[in-house]
Formats: C-alpha cells, sequence, structure tokens
C-alpha cells in the first residue's frame, strides 16, 4: 500500500460515512413528514365525518319533533 | 422573555427551516474551499502527502468531543428544566457525534499505519477515544431498549453527565501520559505550532464539518419533533377510536 493509498482509504471511508449519515437523517425526515401529514389529513376526515354525523342525528330529531 | 422561553419545538421548527438550508449551503461552500485549500497545501517535511488525513481526522477528533459537549450540556437542560428541546438535542446529536468519532477512529488507523508503523495501539488517546464512541453507541442503546421515552430520556442524560468525564481525558490524555499519539499542536495555551500554510486549510475544514454538524444535528432535531408530533397524533387516534 503506498501512501496515496491510505490518504485516498481515509477521505473514501470518510465521504462514504458522512454521506450515509446523510441520507439515513434526510430518509428519516422526509418518512415523518410525509406521515405527519397523512396522519393529520387522517384525523381532519374523522373530525368532519364524526361532525356530518351529529348534524344527521340532530336534523333527524328536529325532523321527529316536528 | 427568557431565552429557555424562546426555545420551544414550534418556534425552533420555524427558525430551523428558515436557518438549515444556509447552514447546509454555507458547509457544502467552506468545505469546497477547504478542499481546495488541502489539495494546494505543502506536504509536511517528515511525513510528506500523508499530512493531508489531518485535515479530516483533527476536525473528526474536535467535533466528536464537541457533540458529546453538546449532549452533556442537553443533559443538563433536560433533568434541571426539563426542557422538551433539551431531550430532542440529546437524542438527535447521538448518531452524528458517534459517526463523526467512528471517522476520527478510522482515518486515524490509516494515518498511523504509514506513519507508525501500526493501525492500532492501545495508548491512552486512542483508546479515550475508543471510550468515547462506546459511549455514543451506548447511550442510543439505552434509549432503544427503554420504552418509556420520558424514563429512557433522563436515563441517557445521566449517563451522558456521568460518561463526560471521558473527554478532558480526551483532550489531554497525550499531556498525562506518554502516548504514541503526538501532543496537541493547535489547541494550546502557547498557540499553535504548525505552519500557517498548513493550519489555514485545517481551521477551513475544521469550520466547515462544524457546519455540516451542526446541519446534520439539526435535522435530526426536526426529524426528532416531527416524530413526537406522529406519536402524540398516533396516541390521541387510539383514544378516540376505543372511546
Amino acid at each position: 500500500m503506498t501512501h496515496f493509498t491510505f490518504i485516498a482509504a481515509a477521505y473514501g471511508v470518510s465521504f462514504l460515512g458522512l454521506g450515509l449519515l446523510t441520507l439515513v437523517l434526510v430518509l428519516e425526515y422526509r418518512g415523518q413528514k410525509r406521515l405527519l401529514v397523512e396522519l393529520e389529513a387522517r384525523r381532519k376526515a374523522r373530525r368532519r365525518q364524526a361532525a356530518e354525523r351529529t348534524l344527521a342525528a340532530r336534523s333527524a330529531a328536529v325532523e321527529k319533533s316536528a | 422573555m427568557a431565552l429557555l422561553d424562546l426555545a420551544n419545538p414550534v418556534r425552533f421548527m420555524t427558525l430551523s427551516a428558515r436557518v438549515l438550508p444556509v447552514l447546509a449551503a454555507a458547509a457544502v461552500v467552506v468545505l469546497g474551499i477547504g478542499f481546495y485549500l488541502v489539495f494546494h497545501a505543502p506536504a509536511d517535511y517528515q511525513q510528506g502527502d500523508t499530512v493531508k488525513i489531518m485535515y479530516i481526522h483533527v476536525p473528526f477528533a474536535w467535533l466528536s468531543m464537541f457533540g458529546y459537549t453538546l449532549m452533556a450540556t442537553s443533559a443538563i437542560g433536560l433533568l434541571v428544566w426539563r426542557h422538551p428541546l433539551a431531550d430532542v438535542a440529546h437524542k438527535a446529536t447521538a448518531p452524528v457525534g458517534a459517526t463523526f468519532a467512528l471517522l476520527c477512529l478510522i482515518t486515524g488507523a490509516l494515518w498511523g499505519r504509514p506513519m507508525w508503523g501500526t493501525y492500532w495501539v492501545w495508548d491512552a488517546r486512542l483508546t479515550s477515544m475508543l471510550v468515547l464512541l462506546l459511549l455514543y453507541l451506548g447511550l442510543m442503546a439505552l434509549r432503544a431498549a427503554i420504552e418509556d421515552p420520558n424514563r429512557a430520556g433522563r436515563a441517557a442524560a445521566v449517563l451522558t453527565l456521568v460518561g463526560f468525564i471521558n473527554v478532558p481525558i480526551v483532550k489531554f490524555s497525550v499531556d498525562w501520559w506518554n502516548t504514541l499519539h503526538q501532543p496537541a499542536s493547535v489547541l494550546r495555551m502557547d498557540g499553535p505550532t504548525i505552519d500557517p500554510s498548513l493550519l489555514w486549510p485545517l481551521l477551513t475544514c475544521a469550520v466547515g464539518f462544524s457546519l455540516l454538524f451542526i446541519t446534520l444535528q439539526m435535522l435530526g432535531m426536526r426529524t426528532e419533533i416531527l416524530r413526537r408530533r406522529v406519536q402524540s397524533l398516533e396516541a390521541r387516534a387510539a383514544a378516540e377510536a376505543s372511546a
């Protein structure tokens, strides 16, 4: 192994290591962000359905009493 | 308003969304300049071109100690003030610090082989650096092993503070013991002993890697805050479904 090989190996391992760390962190961030958007959309849909059910029940009660 | 009040997760997410791209760009630019200077820096009169490993090895060593110090500060913030961002910062720093410590050991071994004739010796500097890496890994494993995140955070904070004793040992090991590793040549009471033609590329690379470290740590903090929001929403959805 020449000295150049050691220098190239040191820089190569460093770029690879930092590149992998960056990739993992970016993918993890994107994954959590996507999950959060999905959960919030589901939550909104659940609330909308609950509000519609309540409204339907109220109007049914009003019709019955009339 | 106290500084601690300013540092809440919502404000952090707003501020970091603006700061993160600037930090990432600055890291790339400064590292680019640093590597340009490294490429044009003269060879050392004794080590020849092998000295080029110093420009990455030394910043990795500094930043792995900086990362642990940041974790120890966060541990105090968590244990004393129970600050929500302190736990987030503590958790996000560990993988970044561990990577820098691992790269410090690998680049050190690759520098040691042509200069000392060996990849590894059990001298005080190398061994204490290995202990630092094991502390990082141990802290990550401890968090993963405890299910309750609050208990995991507190346990990790206590272990971080106990393990902080190793940071001055890493720094001063070359002064306290007779080691194969050379003594400090930059961070010294009487100033750097390294020639300016080698010092400036080293300092530029150190600034660039510091910016990269902070960028990655901040990204990790943002991910952790999002993860906690996801967990909270999932718990709320489960509670609503069971009600």
